[in-house]
């Protein structure tokens, strides 16, 4: 039995600054997830990641990463994903620091 | 030192002159990433977390002041003003800008270096003794040898596309401290019976997730023949190493599968066909490069007033019982500096601090520094009357750490902090490791102790070889750690053992102080070290403190 879908957002690294990025609903690249789509259709969430990996010189390596709602919007549910919010632990550097 | 002539000069200048071009290519989108990226890692260039890594090479660890203050340079104008310097032997800049790297690149050419080969399916930057040429335990200085490998290995047309990455370590000690028994290739200056100066070759070692100690291929290589010898090695894996699953094609695996008597079969075939080829011209080619590696003239001073200052300073005193190591040369002393002051990340140096350690390497120590594994960062030839000298610029930099070998010592990846394809983080655990020992003031007292942290199974962190392995892993969308006892990377190499069920983030500090504290209830002196008690005791009597009986049902 195929597994039930959980919402998504599509994420990829920014071309040149190489941070993650998150893709809103109207097409932009925003560097906040909570003001990325959460998807929760797997078919609309196939083609968004098509749409957004044809952006090629815009960003690298699109996905798909697991998300849920928030007050804000979506936020991470995997501790990954949640450091790509925020940045290394070691230092206050990367997103934390903007 | 070795200095580039004016064909490396211009291959390395053309090289960044490319990359140039395939970065702007990729920036105006004329190539896509899965064009980009083979060229990119060509150039050391990986995409992690949060930004790019540049990787550069410090070939065999040796750096001269010039090339240190350039690295400083390169951290404070494209980077965040520091650098994190790796266990082989590379430094990783992790903040860099796309479009900023060539730029970067062309920097490190002006002094002579680079990041080529330094990712992809090639033959990697070959590591050295990090005492090379200082050790009084040597036989011959390693370096010379690793340069001519270099030379080869670097842009080899049959070799940029093996079955998977291909390291190379090379030692003239008989005390290992590169780790050749974890390397593809590892080879070690040895004598004969006949007192002739020879390699032994050791071949399939690696870490990852198929841990394996390498094997002896040759036990006699005479010097002449190492290049042929090589060249067959490799050429024999290009051609039997499994390009089918990229977790079976490392050599070690090619080793497992075939039968070392195979290979060892298939390698002097082919070395018996190339061999004439080598018409002497890597020979003649190995003479030039020995000389420009001789010994610095080392001085003939009084060491009264490091005697003096050992007695009149108990700091200083205690700094120079960790950090020095014996020189072949009366007089002179090894320096390690450590880069791991407690609570900080393993191997980071901020520009500052190399320009400090640049400056001192000029001022006192013949121009030289080295990269150690264990990331640290070595001044291999230094006069004992200068040490107070250097113990206070160091001091005054952060720098004046008395731990080297001891448990804050401790060798980490960058884990989740900043590595794609990390399981959990390995720094955070790192620094908390250190900054509780520090806190309990016992770690002079537990003596020697290797704690070595990867975050995945790749074991970047080496974790399979510490005495005291930590591997981070994901149980279930939370970090896991799990401990590993009796590993050894030097001579008498061995890989840990798992000690049971895995800690949580939380839990594996105190795991971590019990297992150490136990260790010394169980020592049979004070001068048994905790590998030494391992290999007595076995695991038992050290599951029994990591896992008390009433604690049982919580650890698993
Ligand atoms: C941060 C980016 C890094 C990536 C993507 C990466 C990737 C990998 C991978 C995939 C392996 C497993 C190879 C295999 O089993 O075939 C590996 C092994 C290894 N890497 Fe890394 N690594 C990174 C950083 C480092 C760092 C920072 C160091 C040094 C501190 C390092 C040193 C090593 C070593 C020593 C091994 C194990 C030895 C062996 O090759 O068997 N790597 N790495
Ligand atoms: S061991 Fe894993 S987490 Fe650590 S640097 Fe290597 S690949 Fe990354």
């Amino acid at each position: 039995m195929a597994r039930a879908f959980t919402p998504k957002v599509v994420t990829a690294n920014a071309l040149l600054e190489g941070d993650a990025v998150w893709l809103t609903e109207d097409n932009q690249w925003t560097r906040d997830i909570a003001k990325a789509e959460l998807i929760t259709d797997e078919a609309h969430g196939d083609l968004r990641l098509l749409e957004a990996q044809a952006r090629a010189d815009e960003i690298s390596g699109a996905y798909l990463a697991d998300a849920k709602p928030g007050t804000d919007g979506p936020e991470p549910t995997h501790f990954r994903e949640a450091f790509r919010t925020r940045g290394p632990s070691n230092y206050h550097h990367g997103k934390q620091a903007e | 030192m070795y200095k580039y002539n004016d064909f490396d000069e211009a291959f390395v200048r053309a090289r960044v002159a490319q990359f140039r071009g395939q970065v702007t290519r990729r920036i105006d989108g004329s190539l896509t990433e899965d064009e980009f990226k083979p060229l990119r890692l060509m150039n050391g260039l990986y995409l992690q977390l949060h930004a790019y890594m540049l990787r550069v090479a410090v070939p065999y660890g040796t750096l001269n002041s010039a090339q240190m203050r350039q690295l400083a340079f390169i951290a404070n104008k494209w980077d965040k003003g520091y650098g994190h310097f790796t266990t082989r032997q590379n430094i990783q800049y992790n903040w860099p800008k796309l479009q900023d790297v060539p730029d970067m690149l062309e920097a490190l050419a002006d002094v002579e270096m680079h990041a080529i080969q330094t990712s992809g399916n090639t033959i990697r930057n070959v590591t050295a003794d990090h005492f090379a040429g200082a050790a009084a335990d040597e036989i011959e200085d390693p370096r010379p040898y690793a340069e001519l490998l270099r030379q080869w290995s670097t842009d080899h047309p049959e070799f940029q596309f093996l079955p998977r990455k291909f390291k190379i370590a090379v030692t003239g000690a008989a005390e290992d401290r590169a780790v050749v028994r974890a390397h593809d290739i590892g080879l070690q200056i040895v004598r004969n019976e006949a007192g002739q100066v020879g390699f032994q070759v050791i071949v399939g070692g690696g870490l990852g997730r198929t841990p394996m100690v390498g094997k002896v291929l040759r036990d006699f290589l005479p010097k002449k023949d190492l290049l042929p010898y090589c060249e067959a090695i490799v050429s024999v894996y290009n051609l039997l190493g499994r390009r089918d699953n990229k977790y079976k094609a490392r050599i070690k695996i090619t080793v497992h599968e075939n039968g070392l008597e195979k290979i060892q079969a298939l390698v002097d075939k082919r070395f018996e066909t190339i061999r004439d080829g080598f018409s002497g011209h890597d020979q003649t080619l190995l003479e030039e490069i020995k000389a420009a590696f001789a010994a610095p003239e080392f001085a003939q001073k009084p060491i009264d007033g490091y005697e003096a200052a050992r007695l009149a300073n108990p700091a200083f005193r205690s700094w120079t019982d960790t950090n020095l190591t014996e020189h072949k040369t009366d007089g002179y002393a090894i320096v390690s500096i450590s880069i791991k002051k407690h609570g900080q990340t393993p191997g980071d140096a901020t520009s500052d601090q190399m320009r400090v350690m640049a400056d001192l390497a000029a001022q006192y120590g013949h121009d030289e520094l080295r990269i150690s594994h264990e990331q640290n960062v070595i001044l291999p030839h230094v006069h004992k009357s200068d040490l107070p000298a250097i113990y206070q610029a160091l001091s005054a930099a952060d720098l004046a750490t008395a731990n080297i070998g001891l448990v804050s010592d401790i060798i980490a990846c960058p884990g989740m902090d900043y590595c794609a394809l990390a399981t959990a983080r390995s720094i955070p655990i790192a620094q908390e490791i250190a900054t509780r020992f520090d806190e309990l003031k016992i770690e002079h007292d537990i003596g020697e102790l290797k704690i070595k942290i990867s975050g995945c199974i790749n074991a970047c962190g080496h974790h399979h070889v510490g005495h005291i392995g930590i591997l981070g892993l994901d149980r279930a969308g939370v970090e896991n750690y799990q401990i590993t006892l009796g590993g050894d990377g030097t001579q008498t190499t061995s890989i840990g053992e798992r000690a049971g069920p895995g800690f949580s983030a939380d839990d594996i500090v105190p795991a971590i102080e019990r297992l150490v504290t136990g260790y010394l209830d169980l020592r049979e002196s004070p001068d048994e070290t905790f590998l030494q008690a391992y290999r007595r005791l076995g695991m038992e009597p050290f599951k029994a403190i990591l896992y008390p009986a009433e604690d049982k049902a919580n650890a698993a």
